[in-house]
């Protein structure tokens, strides 16, 4: 009865979110369309066609569409949940929740899965965009789909961190603008950290997202600077660690209970 | 074995992070199918009480239960209890009336379907049916409040909070408001209120308590906290002010200005000697009333007299 009632809740939550990133379609789907299709034009198209192949047998324009995908997979999956959830803080409509039965898992399962269908949209849509700049074939299916679920989980979870702490709208702006963005460019999104020179190519391991970019271009096109494994371990430690930490946030009602 | 009270709160305190002490050891017991009111003057702790027992405010310490439901040990059986209707408006404003109440159902894991009829029903009985669809931004005040108790109602709550509900509402609206609240308290849920508007709570409440600077100074039927009233002002409205005013046995008189008389007396004093009296100064006394609601009156002096005592 009480798994029943709970997946009610969860299904309530997820189903208010989707409306909510399909009413805000102009701010949650359109800008990655048009953001990333000028990264293919100007990265892929005009300059990558002058680059050539950046690992053997792939071209650059191939080799930036998995970075590109996971770029705009963690921007979107941080941003809709730092801004849902913390608009529900400033709005107090979070007090809707917190007056409920529903248990804390069920609020944060409910937000992080809004954030991945999102990022889920918003993946299927640069994909496609990438369609009419090149031809790739998915060469993993399951690496695929598993890099980029736990890469949505993982920065949906951030996002979800970092709105439980905001206290003002500045405060969800800060760490994509200083922190995330960085991050991703320097996470061999547009090149392979391989061809990096020490200690560089050291101090790029210590970055998250290069085991998500490149455990999702081994997916897409079979090629990776990282060990698999290792990919996997960063994204469910992290992905772990920040569950944790959320839960704990949730039910000690920082930033949300007086 | 007798049934739980609706609402047992066992020296509850809350002292916040920047050390105001908001609630100093508050008890209370509300029985159930009561309709009780929860009174103070701003700042005394009220909206601290109700936030813990709603879950929105974490106790320093103490106990509440609510139908012998542990609101620490048993959060989720207690919380499904309870339907909230806030002092300030928590709803998104960019959602429709019929989308709040449902999502507030599906929050207490109320299947979409039952969802949706309670949703038409509560909507309907608080005329906001024929605004169900627009956004909530869109709602006038007065509609806004009837939409939180809508919401309020959507898991059907065996205890009603109802803090501050009709505050800013116009006197009709506010009347309508407490005719379904009185319907459903009829009905069988327990009604905790508060209000600034005192002669609602005198007309709706059976029993009261006074919290004050984070304590509980009186708490009481409301017959019994009445009775306690021995003095009774009234304002009479006179043709024309006399030259000097008649002396009568245990009635004060005080001039308020050309045409008006105020007259502080006993319960028990008769008001005819005062009639006798004025008429004899060919005073005419052409409409006359309570100053004050009764239980403002004995509200104002309990809470001063907390005052007098703290200081």
């Amino acid at each position: 009865m009480q798994t029943q009632a709970n997946l009610v809740a969860l299904g309530t939550i997820v189903r208010r979110e989707i409306a909510r990133i399909l009413r805000i379609w102009g701010q949650t789907l359109l800008p990655p369309a048009i953001t990333m299709t000028l990264y293919f034009f100007i990265f892929g198209n005009l300059i990558g066609g002058r680059i050539g192949e950046m690992q053997p047998g792939v071209q650059y324009i191939d080799f930036i569409v998995p970075g590109l995908i996971m770029m705009a997979v963690i921007q979107n999956a941080y941003g809709n949940i730092s801004s849902s959830f913390f608009g529900s803080k400033f709005g107090r409509y979070v007090e809707e929740m917190l007056v409920s039965p529903m248990p804390s898992w069920v609020i944060l399962t409910g937000y992080v899965t809004g954030a991945v269908v999102r990022g889920l949209m918003v993946g299927a849509i640069v994909l496609g965009v990438a369609m009419f700049f090149t031809h790739i074939r998915l060469h993993h299916v399951f690496v695929t789909l598993t890099t980029f679920l736990l890469t949505a989980v993982v920065f949906a979870l951030a996002g979800f961190v970092n709105a439980v702490y905001a206290k003002k709208f500045d405060d969800i702006a800060i760490v994509p603008t200083f922190i995330l963005t960085p991050l991703t460019y320097l996470g061999g999104v547009f090149y392979p950290v391989s061809h990096l020179a020490e200690p560089w190519h050291a101090i790029s391991l210590a970055n998250p997202i290069v085991y998500m970019v490149n455990a999702f271009r081994y997916g897409l096109l079979g090629v990776s600077d990282v060990n698999l494994y290792a990919a996997y371990a960063v994204m469910l430690v992290t992905a772990a660690v920040l569950a944790g930490f959320g839960l704990y946030l949730l039910r000690r009602g920082v930033g949300l209970r007086a | 074995m007798s049934a739980p009270p609706a609402l047992d709160v066992r020296n509850l305190t809350k002292t916040y992070a920047n050390g105001v002490q908001a609630l100093k050891g508050v008890s209370l017991r509300v029985e159930p199918g009561d309709f009780f009111a929860l009174l103070g003057p701003n700042g005394a702790g009220k909206s601290t009480l109700i936030g813990i027992l709603s879950s929105l405010v974490n106790a320093s310490a103490g106990e509440a239960e609510v139908f012998g439901r542990s609101i620490h040990r048993d959060r989720g059986g207690a919380m499904q209890l309870i339907g909230l209707v806030p002092q300030e408006l928590n709803f998104n404003q960019f959602e429709t009336p019929f989308d709040i109440c449902v999502n507030q159902a599906g929050f207490y894991g109320i299947p979409r379907g039952v969802a949706c009829g309670r949703a038409e029903t509560y909507l309907r009985q608080l005329s906001l049916w024929e605004k169900k669809d627009v956004a909530s931004r869109t709602l006038s005040g007065g509609m806004k409040r009837r939409l939180m108790i809508a919401r309020a109602m959507m898991n059907e709550p065996r205890l009603l909070i109802l803090d501050e509900p009709t505050a800013g509402v116009d006197i009709e609206i506010r009347r309508s408001m407490w005719k379904f609240v009185t319907e459903i308290n009829r009905a069988g849920t327990t009604v905790i209120l508060t209000t600034h508007y005192l002669e609602e709570a005198e007309q709706l409440c059976r029993n009261i308590a006074i919290i004050d600077k984070g304590s509980i100074i009186e708490n009481t039927s409301m017959k019994r906290l009445l009775s306690k009233l021995d003095v009774e002002t009234f304002v009479l409205d006179v043709a024309a002010m006399p030259e000097s005013l008649p002396q009568v046995d245990g009635v004060r008189l005080t001039p308020v200005d050309a045409h008006t008389l105020e007259a502080e007396m006993s319960r028990t004093h008769d008001l005819n000697s005062l009639f006798a009296a004025l008429s004899a100064r060919g005073v005419t006394v052409t409409s006359m009333r309570n100053k004050a609601n009764r239980l403002e009156e004995l509200f104002v002096r309990l809470v001063e007299g907390n005052h007098g005592k703290a200081a």
